[in-house]
């Protein structure tokens, strides 16, 4: 049996920039916009696609992934032949190695590649929120009878400086590739998406095998454009956003909410799937006052709740207040408690009457690199202690209690963090 | 467990008024994100009944695509699964089913391939959580040969719609009366019956034999005496839904939160088909009052005292209070809805109003064009 095209998706990334919300999971395992986790966006365009095999590469923190992709059932990826199949690194006689780099991770699977015999391979990565018909991408490939196809979106030139920039000619043939360039001469940011021949990919993997961080960006697709293979730009217009930052995934997830998102959910064309467990409605209480929204299944809201995206089975308790927030699965937020611009994580409980994302913003003292964006982040598991007073851009993580909370309180740029070191 | 299980979903009911026009009452949707259905197969598959037939009848299209995997509720399994029957015509058999015992005799095989010594059988319109293997435990205990599941209906009226039961002080079934004129007693059967495989098989057969049909009419109540049939008395929430009223209150009783945390946070869970629906999405001028707004839904207006479905859309200045807005039903701007059901996939246009009373809501159906709208 053969397959035409099949998924690499790589999800084996911590997202540092994610701060504490990637301490104990992989950024594609992060939640996302009140009930879907962000690998599901490149899951679902893969059936949606027609694309019915996906390896999925793993290595940070796993488990989560692990249990929300399972054998792939809300996906449809369940399959007797392809399907969905966790690739984490393994044991080798030798040479035993971790994933060192995105290529790397794809050279040491060649064997489940070639178990498919597939014509083509698309390489995804699980950092992008966007809907995107692959199949047109590989109609594309075809047409221009491509040995790579990357694809990328016209970004504003002046932002195009954080991007790999693809520099095309008219028809499309990319001639030049800038990583990061101080003076873009393209506006064609690359998405991070590449439609491979096989055979191509196969040899140029093993061509390079020697080099450690074998990465696609930097060493495999150069060294194809240098021997002369045929490299296409397919241009991709739809949405598409990184939420590789901590101001970027709120952002994305406030866009949500607006009265006709740019991003749509509630189209029946092109479904998002998800794992989703918990199917009891949403009970907005008498005393509730909830706008602009969105709310996940199962969850109670008996406080307020404005301009937020909130997951299921949530809690928000009467006289709590929740504005311009983005609250997970499984959180309760007690009597009393205020949140202004807050991200808390699965799990977490706020305790009465604390107040989070108060007062004047302060650079952060604990990592100004990944908390620049005025926002309280709060971790997994955590708890917050009752009637404290948390600043703006802070970072919580772990069981906290009074004694941590000098004053009752934590100063605009502050941290505490007891779980998940990770800096 | 040992024992299989048998769902019977044929009913429908000229109580049910337009709702059952289109469904079996088993098929109606429940609190929110439910089906009738899904509290009959969760507690099945919860006891650990792992063999579970549905047998349905009238009108079966929406209870079919409802029950087109058996996942949802964990069957499907190599041992066990779970089995759907609509009436079938052969060179022998022409009919359908003529009531509940022929539509379980009509599909007899099932009883007999099975190797459980017990059948468990229930009916898809009633709204509970049970461990039927508690039930089982008290049948063999009692020695008995049947047992059926009663709950003691307090003060309640009305309940000439139920089979009642009385009892001697041993909770051995003396007298069973089905839907009687008078209510001579405020035990009604659950439609939940625990009997022993083979005693079922023997009794389908006889009756068939007599061309009698109903298990009820003609299999309990005539056996009453004969056989020892015990009731075991349920104490947690069981409501029928098989009348308006009753769904309609059914329904309501979920903004409850002790009916809530009951059903969706205590224990085992109730199970469902997943749909795949976007959060529910609360717009500018929203406001909602105890109400449940099932995922995929949009609100725009004002909601109070109601349930809305799945993929509901009330549009600006709408007004919907104490009513029960089934699924995928689109209500366009200025619209007033009190005291109604709206059926699902509805499509409510611009400044309707539709106002039932306090206690006899109204069935509203409105198949407007709902696209290329102006």
């Amino acid at each position: 049996m053969k397959k035409e095209m099949i998924a690499m998706l790589l999800a084996g990334g911590q997202g540092s920039r994610l701060g504490v919300l990637t301490s104990q999971v992989a950024k594609p395992a992060v939640a996302f916009g009140g009930k879907y986790r962000i690998i599901d966006f490149p899951l679902s365009n893969c059936i949606n696609s027609g694309v019915d095999t996906v390896g999925v590469l793993t290595q940070y923190q796993p488990l989560r992934l692990n249990t929300h992709i399972g054998i792939g059932i809300p996906w449809d990826l369940d399959r007797n032949y392809g399907g969905v199949t966790i690739l984490s690194p393994y044991e080798k006689k030798e040479n035993t190695d971790w994933y060192t780099g995105t290529a790397n991770a794809i050279y040491q699977n060649i064997n489940y590649i070639d178990s498919f015999n597939p014509e083509y391979v698309l390489i995804l990565g699980g950092d992008h929120i966007y809907k995107m018909d692959y199949n047109m991408m590989l109609d594309f490939h075809k047409a221009n009878n491509a040995d790579i196809t990357m694809a990328a979106k016209p970004v504003p030139i002046e932002e195009a400086s954080r991007f790999g920039v693809l520099v095309t000619d008219e028809t499309g043939k990319i001639t030049d590739f800038e990583e990061k360039p101080e003076h873009p001469r393209s506006n064609l940011a690359s998405m991070g998406i590449y439609i491979f021949r096989w055979k191509v990919l196969r040899e140029a993997l093993i061509a390079n095998e020697n080099i450690s961080g074998c990465d696609f960006g930097m060493h495999v697709i150069p060294y194809c454009h240098q021997r002369g293979d045929r490299v296409f730009c397919y241009e991709f217009n739809g949405y598409w956003k990184d939420v590789g930052t901590l101001g970027s995934y709120w952002e994305s997830n406030m866009e949500l909410i607006d009265l006709v998102p740019v991003f749509n959910l509630y189209e029946d064309y092109w479904k998002i799937y998800t794992k989703s467990n918990t199917l009891p409605p949403q009970y907005i209480a008498s005393n509730a006052y909830v706008e602009r929204c969105i709310i996940g299944e199962g969850t109670e809201v008996y406080g307020v709740a404005k301009n937020s995206v909130i997951g299921a089975e949530v809690t928000i308790e009467e006289g709590a207040e929740v504005y311009d927030s983005i609250i997970m699965e499984g959180v309760v937020v007690k009597a009393g408690a205020k949140l202004y611009k807050a991200i808390v994580a699965e799990n977490t409980v706020i305790g009465e009457n604390a107040q989070l994302g108060v007062g004047e913003y302060a650079e952060s003292t604990y990592n100004k690199k990944v908390y620049a964006f005025d926002l309280v982040t709060v971790a997994e598991n955590s708890v917050i202690p009752p009637n404290v007073s948390i600043g703006k851009n802070t970072a919580i993580s772990g069981v906290t209690t009074a004694e941590d909370y000098p004053d009752g309180t934590l100063p605009s740029g502050g941290a505490i963090v007891k779980v998940g070191e990770s800096e | 467990m040992k024992a299989v299980g048998i769902i019977l979903a044929g009913g429908n009911h000229k109580r049910m008024r337009e709702l059952s026009q289109t469904r079996a009452i088993a098929a109606l949707p429940v609190a929110g994100t439910y089906r009738s259905v899904d509290f009959a197969l969760s507690n099945m598959t919860n006891s650990g009944i792992n063999r579970v037939a549905v047998v349905t009848q009238y009108n079966a299209k929406s209870l079919n695509a409802h029950l087109n995997s058996s996942k949802w509720w964990n069957f499907g399994r190599k041992q066990g699964g779970l089995y759907v029957f609509n009436p079938i015509l052969t060179a022998d058999n022409n009919s359908w089913f003529r009531g509940t015992a022929d539509s379980i005799c009509q599909n007899i095989d099932f009883l007999k391939e099975s190797h459980e010594p017990y059948v468990v059988i229930a009916s898809g319109d009633c709204i509970y959580k049970l461990d039927y293997d508690q039930v089982l435990q008290y049948h063999i205990d009692r020695r008995a040969d049947i047992t059926i599941v009663c709950k003691n209906m307090g003060e309640m009226t009305g309940l000439e719609r139920f089979g009642l039961v009385s009892t001697d002080g041993e909770n051995r079934v003396m007298e069973l009366e089905e839907k009687p004129v008078e209510a001579k007693s405020n035990i009604v059967s659950c439609g939940i019956y625990i009997i022993r495989r083979r005693l079922l098989i023997e009794l389908l057969e006889q009756a068939a034999s007599e061309e009698r049909y109903d298990f009820v009419k003609d299999i309990l109540v005539r056996y009453r005496r004969q056989k020892k049939i015990y009731a075991y008395l349920l104490d947690s929430y069981w409501s029928n839904i098989s009348s308006i009223e009753a769904y309609f209150n059914t329904n309501m009783d979920f903004l409850r939160k002790d009916i809530r945390d009951y059903f969706f946070k205590e224990g085992e869970p109730i199970f469902s088909k997943v749909d795949d629906l976007p959060p529910a999405k609360f717009n500018y001028g929203s406001q909602v009052k105890n109400s449940l707004i099932a995922t995929g839904s949009i609100i725009n207006g004002h909601v109070e005292n109601s349930v809305i479905f799945k993929e509901g859309f009330i549009g600006n200045n709408c007004i919907i209070r104490n009513s029960i807005i089934l699924n995928d039903v689109y209500i366009r701007d200025n619209s007033v809805i009190e005291n109604c059901i709206v059926e699902s996939h509805s499509t409510i246009e611009d400044g309707s109003v539709f106002k039932g009373e306090e206690g006899n809501p109204r069935i509203v159906i409105e198949k407007n064009e709902r696209y290329n709208y102006k």
